[in-house]
This record gives C-alpha cells, structure tokens and sequence, in this order.
C-alpha cells in the first residue's frame, strides 16, 4: 500500500471509530430520554461517517489499487485532495460544535475543492490494465 | 476469500435485500417511510450494507498482517462480524418498538443494541489498523 494511501484509509478509520461512538451516544440518549442537546450533534455523526470515513476510505483505497500511469502517481493532486477534505471536516466539525454557520459553510467549500484534486489525481488511472505502464504490485500477483 | 470476508459480503446482501424492501414497503402501504422506521431502515441499509461490505472486502483485500498469521487476531473481526449484526438486528426491532408499543423493556434494548453496535464497530477498527501498512 502506498503510504499517502496508509494515510488516508488510517484517518478514515479514525472517522469510523469516531462516527460510531457519538452514533452509539445519540442512540443511548434516544432509548433513555436523556441529553436531548446531544441531538445537536447528529449532523457530526453523519458528517464524519459519510465524508470521514466512507468517502475518504473510497478515495485511498483508489489511490492504492487503480492503475498506474506510467511512474507519474499525480501524488501532489492527491496529498492535496486529503488535506482539503480533512481541513472541511475539521471545520465543519468546529462550526458545528460552536453552532457558527460560516465556519461550516469554508468546511464545506473545502470538502467540494477536495473532489476535482481528487479526480485529477486518480481519474487518468481509470482505465484497462496494461494499456500504460505497469499495474500495482498487489494486483500483479493475482 | 475467507470466511469472516464471505460471512460479511453474504449479510451485506440481506441487510440490502432487507433494507430496499422494507423501504419500498413502507413507501408503498403510507406513502413515505413513516418516521419512526425511517432511523431503522436508514441504518439498516448504511451500516448493515454498505459498512458491513467494505468490512468484508477490507478484511479480504488489505495488506496481510503477517506471513504465519496473513489476516491476523480473527477473533476480533468474528466479534465485530456477531457485535454489528446482533446491534443492527435488535436496533431494527427495539427502536420502532419503543415508539409504537408502550413497555419499558425497549430502552433497556436499544441501549444494548446501541453499545453492541458501536463495540462492534470499534473492534473492526482495532482489527483493521495493523493491516493498513505498506506491506
């Protein structure tokens, strides 16, 4: 595995283990009636699970296993597609918690400006194997 | 592919068949997926397909834990696999429970059904670390 993709799929887990704890809290508020200001952060949970977690395991585990082009792995375009996508969920996540709208409405233009980083990074990779260069290591060895 | 990977992608398939159906059901008999099911269906479908499919493709296609042991501590991905699913089940019958029929006993299940699930979770996490690596 590459190691901007170890770094990816590791932060996503990390969104995982966090998505799931305040989702498990939520739920737990909800059976007893309890906290209900808890429900405030409800959208973290779908912010960091959704964005956090799924997009962003989606997009390592793409970057390590898509073809490659040549040697040219666009590794700039990618290590800018996770930063971006963290910066937007770190502030949507501080604007949330601080219920202050700008902050979450950078995170959310930082998140979109990580999609087409991520597209120009990995979208040349899309293609049959063995038509440019050599496939990853994992792949080759079936 | 091994079994924790094939027990995964083959429960994924339920919760989607599940999921879709009830949805659907649900649509067609009130309109819209009444809102005290909706919570349940959604999950159904967003952690019983398609987080419980890429655990089952994660646990078959990351890097091997190690020569003598390639999917390493199989234990805890069998623990995530019983957690998960058991938390989702008893979530999908608990939480529509507790606002259609009046006893007690429902917040008791969906508490456990919450701490199940999110063990669950957190056990695949643990799991899965060590094997995202640059082999």
């Amino acid at each position: 595995m590459h190691p901007l993709s170890r770094l990816i799929c590791r932060t996503a887990v990390v969104y995982l283990a966090a998505g799931a704890v305040l989702g498990g809290c939520l739920l737990t508020a909800k059976a007893l009636a309890t906290f209900p200001s808890l429900w405030r952060l409800r959208p973290l949970h779908v912010e960091w699970l959704a964005v956090g977690w799924m997009t962003q395991l989606a997009m390592g585990v793409a970057f390590w296993i898509f073809p490659r082009r040549g040697s040219a792995s666009r590794e700039g375009r990618m290590r800018a597609a996770f930063v971006l996508l963290n910066v937007g969920l770190a502030l949507v996540t501080l604007g949330t918690l601080a219920s202050w709208n700008a902050l979450v409405t950078a995170g959310r233009l930082a998140e979109m400006s990580a999609a087409p980083a991520f597209v120009s990074a990995v979208g040349p990779r899309v293609r049959a194997i063995g038509t440019h260069g050599k496939a990853p290591k994992s792949l080759r060895k079936g | 592919m091994p079994p924790p990977a094939r027990w995964f992608i083959k429960t994924a398939f339920v919760f989607l068949v599940i999921a879709l159906g009830f949805g659907a059901a649900l649509a067609v008999r009130t309109g819209a997926p009444a809102g005290f099911w909706r919570p349940a269906v959604v999950h159904l479908f967003v952690v019983g397909w398609l987080t419980q499919l890429i655990f089952g493709v994660a646990y078959w296609l990351f890097p091997r834990h190690s020569r003598e042991r390639p999917y390493g501590p199989t234990g805890l991905a069998w623990a995530a696999y019983g957690l998960l699913n058991l938390g989702l089940a008893l979530r999908a019958v608990a939480e529509p429970g507790l606002s259609l029929w009046a006893w007690d006993g429902w917040r008791a299940l969906l508490t456990a059904s919450a701490v199940m699930q999110t063990l669950g979770v957190l056990a695949f996490a643990v799991y899965l670390w060590p094997r995202i690596k640059t082999r």
